[in-house]
């Protein structure tokens, strides 16, 4: 194909659009259907692709929508971090959809059409939000992420979903409506603009107290980033069909958050003036918080989905850490933990999902034993949670490494305990799922178990996405060059 | 000064007796009456204010150069119009009530509703 | 022909509201309105490109010369308020005869169309007039059709809700007659135009301060600004669908029209707003009027009742921007005046989709019609969230703006009381999408079907409306903003 990349980038976004109708008017095929979504899936990778080649060549791409509001753009840009986003976004959409393909069927769900047609809007909006070139762009993209993920949170319709629904959709709304909007249009005023530039916008001598509110609107208006205390929406949302889980809520939905974080202290803020604001210690306080008590709560869930949602709080806490430790390392280590984490996650919910599905259990202290069942899923498990934890052999271990290397570098001894202690518990949540699941305490009670695995393509999926995690271990250089590169073109690299 | 003024007192008290029945009447056509007295004072208030000190009709004719405002009378015959019109469609209104409900007083038809909710 | 537009505007639908009597059958009837409300629609286009192009219009009633004749003035204001009101009118008469059949007695259908057409003509005339005794005379003709075609609805709590508008409609039309007294009294004039240059001469006078005090009050009642709002709900809840989708649309955006054009254009700003207290009792009116109807709107058992409330709500909104008192704030009062035009009128006329198929609009009669009348629903979620304020609809335009006067003139409270306010409709709203999609239908309510294609085509058009004008902001952005600045230029 020969399509410029502005094109390439247009269609990232409207491709997926476009994509529901035709997955409507194929509903009734459920081949066909999925047919339809896969080769979209496909099509949105190789387009990122292509862009990510353009970026590496330096090229600069600017689209421009037109204005909605005087002086609001809907326009696009590509650049590194929302590079990384898009890049794991529309890979995971393709595997996910491999994924989901096993589990919805096996699963006997129903309203697979809306399922679909609601999964490929959501990534629209996950592409229109990495590709934001300003925050109206990405606010816009943000919101519909929302609504257009309640319908796959609520897909079972039960009692039990609608009352996920309700928190879910009731805190994301709200902090988005009452904070990120108020912050939005405070920085319209204040700064003139805002668009992203590098080194941020509020210019040379900004008036500090105000900016600082700022920040913390910011921070907790992007409800998506799980700061608590408004993170009671991901463990509710975790009444969902697994595959929407894992993608959404280990991926997209939650990555859009700590992208925008990232996205707004960075260009929004510059990272010269985050480290000025007295707003930034606090938050990151409140980060560390969430980094430690989140990984408390998640040793106590018994429910294996409940867990994974708690540590993800956890994980997208070392996020928004890194972002506001206000130091290269942090961004680096914070982009990068965007991709890592993302790739970890999902295996490790892609795995949750094969339980349920093949061995039908949910709860952490029935899994015992379960490695001889579905050896394979338990491996995956295994070392996804390594990537979780940060060691090696898995792509965790970078990120992690040079978070840290943020919290040394600007001297924040407390949150360099945290993560430690983090980590720490992560061993301590994570490791004996797998590790019971091979040697149970209780060998007698198992007794002559097959190998059941859960149906072919999930097994597939899941194994693509525990072999990357290995693989940004091994190979993770683009990815370094990726994030470090988001702080060349902030012209303020520091160190390294 | 005060007694100078009386038209605007004869106005003022009107116009209260007719807001109070307006309120203070259960009974919808009460209230329709007082709703008229309501109104009429509004009347005289703009016939009374287009009269001219030793002015008289505003017919032409010799010798006479100082006449009565004609406007306000002229709008006035307007408000009477419109004040009829809510009258007729205010009594059309407690008829049906009347027919559907078995009372013209609010007490009792806000009741019947309150049951039937 | 064009130059008696003006003119046209108001006395096309008068004269046809008699004729349809003639035509008696219903159908031809409706037609009839029908084309009658879409030839006011498109004299209302024309006349605001010729506004936005050649500036205010100025016609003379039979040639008399305008402070002793009546003059029709079109600025901006008036030409964007005509069109709001003959298109929300035009697409909700597109519902009106499938609506009606099963709402009113077959007896009475020609006799709706006259209603309407004369509510229709008096709600243009309070636009179009520059004379202030006419706006008194218009603001009749639209309030007593009015009372009659609420007291058409079904039920018989729509007699008793008619009187009760009645009772405070023609409070509120008499204390706006006294306030015009008195201002003639004091000018000798009632043309707006001379109005506006006289009155200021005489500002110091007590006779002054009494007839603004009495017409702002009777604005007020008419445009339910809360706590004069005790009549709208239960008038818009029973009476029938299409009237409620219409005055939804129109009714109280009229009244503020002529809030607007008395404080700004004839008494001027300085003294509205900085000889008398008004900023601080209207900001404090529409905030308290935001939350306490919200709050109302949350706790209703009747779909009809709940948007109602969310109506005063959305009053309030408008008032929090007028009384902010910036071009900016103006504005934002004057585009949701637009918007809500358009979400009021897509929801009721949605939900009048779902009276005619269900028979009631209580809120349990709601469960389970996400599955039997998809397209009704999904356009009352649209509509809903578009109440809500989600970006691409045009609730996010309005609140955007409103938010940024708050924000421009320093008052980061308001701004903050905005966004909370809105967090309510999000319950109100959520209430309904929860009934339509998460609940069985009722075991004693019959499965229904989809609403017929007379009531979809115009509830989409109306949701397309959200969404298309929440997008493409150039026509609502420009002309609101064309009206507030020339509110702001004409006043000192």
């Amino acid at each position: 194909m020969n399509l410029s990349l502005e094109l390439m980038l247009q269609l990232c976004i409207i491709l997926p659009l476009i994509t529901t109708l035709g997955i409507v008017a194929t509903g009734r095929n459920q081949n066909l259907r999925e047919g339809v979504t896969i080769s979209a899936a496909l099509l949105v990778f190789y387009f990122v692709i292509n862009l990510y080649h353009g970026l590496q060549q330096g090229k600069h791409i600017n689209v421009h929508w037109g204005q909605i509001i005087p002086g609001m753009q809907l326009s696009f840009t590509i650049e590194a971090l929302g590079m990384i986003f898009a890049l794991i976004a529309s890979f995971l959409w393709f595997i996910t959809t491999i994924y989901s393909i096993g589990y919805m069927r096996s699963h006997h769900e129903k309203n697979q059409t809306r399922f679909y047609c609601c999964f490929a809007i959501a990534i629209g909006c996950v592409m229109g939000i990495a590709f934001a070139d300003n925050l109206f762009t990405l606010f816009i993209f943000y919101e519909v992420l929302t609504l257009s993920t309640y319908p796959l949170v609520t897909h079972a319709g039960t009692e039990e979903a609608k009352k996920g629904g309700r928190i879910y959709l009731g805190i994301l709304l709200s902090t988005s409506i009452a904070f990120f909007l108020l912050a939005i249009v405070s920085t319209w005023f204040i700064a003139g603009t805002v668009n992203f530039e590098p080194g941020g916008i509020f210019g040379p001598e900004p008036d500090i107290m105000i900016v600082s509110v700022l920040l913390v609107l910011f921070v907790f208006g992007i409800g998506k980033a799980a700061i608590m205390p408004f993170h009671r929406w991901l463990p509710a949302a975790m009444v969902a069909p697994t595959p929407v889980s894992s993608l959404l809520h280990a991926v997209a939905v939650v990555k859009a958050g700590v992208f925008t974080v990232l996205k707004v202290c960075v260009f929004i803020f510059g990272i010269d003036l985050l480290d000025k604001l007295p707003s930034t210690q606090f938050l990151l306080y409140l980060a560390g918080a969430t980094v430690l008590l989140s990984s408390l709560v998640a040793m106590r869930q018994d429910n294996l989905k409940a867990r994974l949602a708690y540590s993800t709080i956890s994980q997208l806490g070392y996020i928004t850490l890194g972002a506001l430790l206000a130091s290269s390392s942090g961004v680096i280590g914070s982009s990068m933990h965007i991709a890592t984490h993302a790739f970890g996650k999902i295996t490790l919910f892609f795995c949750a999902g094969a339980v349920l599905v093949a061995a039908h259990k949910s709860k952490i202290s029935e899994m015992g034993g379960l490695g001889r069942q579905m050896p394979i899923t338990m491996v995956a498990f295994f070392i996804a949670s390594l990537s979780i934890i940060g060691v090696p052999p898995a792509g965790g271990t970078w990120s992690k490494w040079y978070l840290l290397l943020g919290t040394m570098e600007t001297e924040q001894w407390i949150l360099m305990a945290v993560l430690m202690i983090s980590s720490l518990l992560n061993i301590v949540y994570l490791l004996p799922i797998p590790i019971r699941a091979f040697f149970p305490a209780n060998k007698a009670s198992i007794g002559d178990v097959q190998i059941k695995e859960a149906p072919l393509p999930s097994l597939i999926a899941l194994c693509i996405t525990c072999l990357m995690c290995v693989v940004l271990f091994v190979y993770p250089q683009p990815l370094y060059e990726l994030a470090t590169s988001i702080m060349e073109t902030s012209g303020v690299v520091h160190g390294q | 000064m005060i007694l100078g003024l009386y038209n605007y007192w004869v106005v003022v008290v009107l116009m209260m007796i007719g807001f109070y029945i307006v309120i203070a009447q259960g009974n919808l056509i009460k209230k329709i009456v007082g709703l008229n007295i309501f109104q009429t004072s509004v009347f005289i208030f703009y016939i009374s204010m287009a009269k001219v000190d030793d002015g008289t009709a505003p017919i032409l004719a010799d010798g006479i150069s100082l006449y009565s405002n004609p406007l306000p009378h002229v709008l006035i015959l307007t408000a009477i119009v419109v004040g009829i019109a809510t009258t007729a469609v205010g009594l059309a209104l407690a008829v049906r009530i009347k027919g559907a409900y078995g009372s013209i007083e609010e007490g009792e038809i806000q009741a019947r509703d309150n049951q039937e909710c | 022909m064009l130059v008696h537009l003006p003119i046209l505007q108001v006395i096309v639908p008068l004269m046809a509201a008699p004729a349809c009597l003639i035509l008696g059958r219903p159908r031809l009837v409706w037609l009839f309105s029908l084309i009658t409300s879409g030839i006011a629609f498109l004299i209302s286009v024309s006349l605001l490109r010729q506004v936005m192009s050649a500036g205010t219009i100025s016609y003379v009633l039979g040639g008399w010369s305008a402070p002793w004749g009546i003059e029709y003035r079109i600025d901006e204001l008036n030409a964007y308020l005509l069109l709001i009101i003959s298109a929300i009118s035009t697409v909700v008469l597109l519902a009106a005869q499938t609506s009606i059949k099963k709402e009113i007695p077959k007896d009475r259908h020609t006799l709706f169309y006259v209603l309407y057409l004369l509510s229709l003509a008096g709600m243009l005339g309070i636009v179009a007039t520059g004379d202030a005794f006419n706006v008194f005379v218009f603001l009749e003709i639209s309030s007593l059709s009015a009372y009659s075609l609420i007291s058409l609805g079904k039920d018989r709590r729509s007699l008793w809700a008619s009187y009760q508008y009645l009772i405070m409609g023609t409070i509120g039309a008499t204390f706006i007659l006294i306030g015009i007294g008195l201002m003639y009294q004091m000018t000798g004039t009632l043309n707006m135009e001379d109005l506006a240059v006289r009155l200021p001469e005489v500002t110091h006078t007590r006779t002054v301060f009494v007839a603004f005090a009495f017409f702002i009050v009777g604005v007020c009642l008419k445009l339910a600004l809360f706590p004069l709002h005790m009549w709208l709900p239960n008038a818009y809840a029973y009476a029938p669908s299409i009237v409620t989708a219409f005055f939804a649309a129109t009714s109280t955006k009229v009244a503020i029209y002529l809030l607007i054009r008395f404080t700004f254009s004839i008494f001027g700003i300085s003294f509205s707003f900085t000889t008398l207290p008004l900023q601080t009792i209207f900001l404090t009116l529409g905030l308290l009027g935001i939350f306490v109807a919200s709050i109302a709107a949350i706790y209703q058992k009747n779909v009809k009742h709940l948007l109602a409330y969310s109506s005063v709500a959305q009053v309030g909104y408008m008032i929090v921007g007028y009384s902010i008192s910036t071009t900016t704030g103006l504005m934002a009062t004057l585009l949701h005046l637009f918007n809500h035009a358009l979400m009021k009128g897509a929801l009721f006329l949605a939900v009048g989709a779902v009276m005619y198929r269900v028979g009631s609009t209580q809120l349990r009669d709601f469960q389970g019609l996400g599955h039997q009348m998809p397209i009704t629903m999904a356009a009352i979620v649209v509509g809903g969230l578009s109440l809500i304020g989600v970006p691409l609809t045009v609730g996010f335009i309005s609140k955007w703006y409103l938010l940024l006067a708050a924000i421009e003139n320093g008052w980061w409270p308001i701004a903050i009381l905005i966004l909370l306010g809105s967090l309510l409709a999000i319950v109100y709203v959520w209430r309904i999408v929860e009934a339509a999609y998460f609940k069985e239908p009722l075991i004693d309510r019959e499965p229904v079907k989809e609403a017929p294609l007379t009531f979809l085509l115009p509830v989409w058009v109306l949701v397309t409306a959200n969404i298309y004008f929440g997008v493409d902001t150039r026509l609502s952005v420009q002309v609101a903003q064309a009206a507030s600045q020339s509110l702001f230029g004409v006043s000192p």
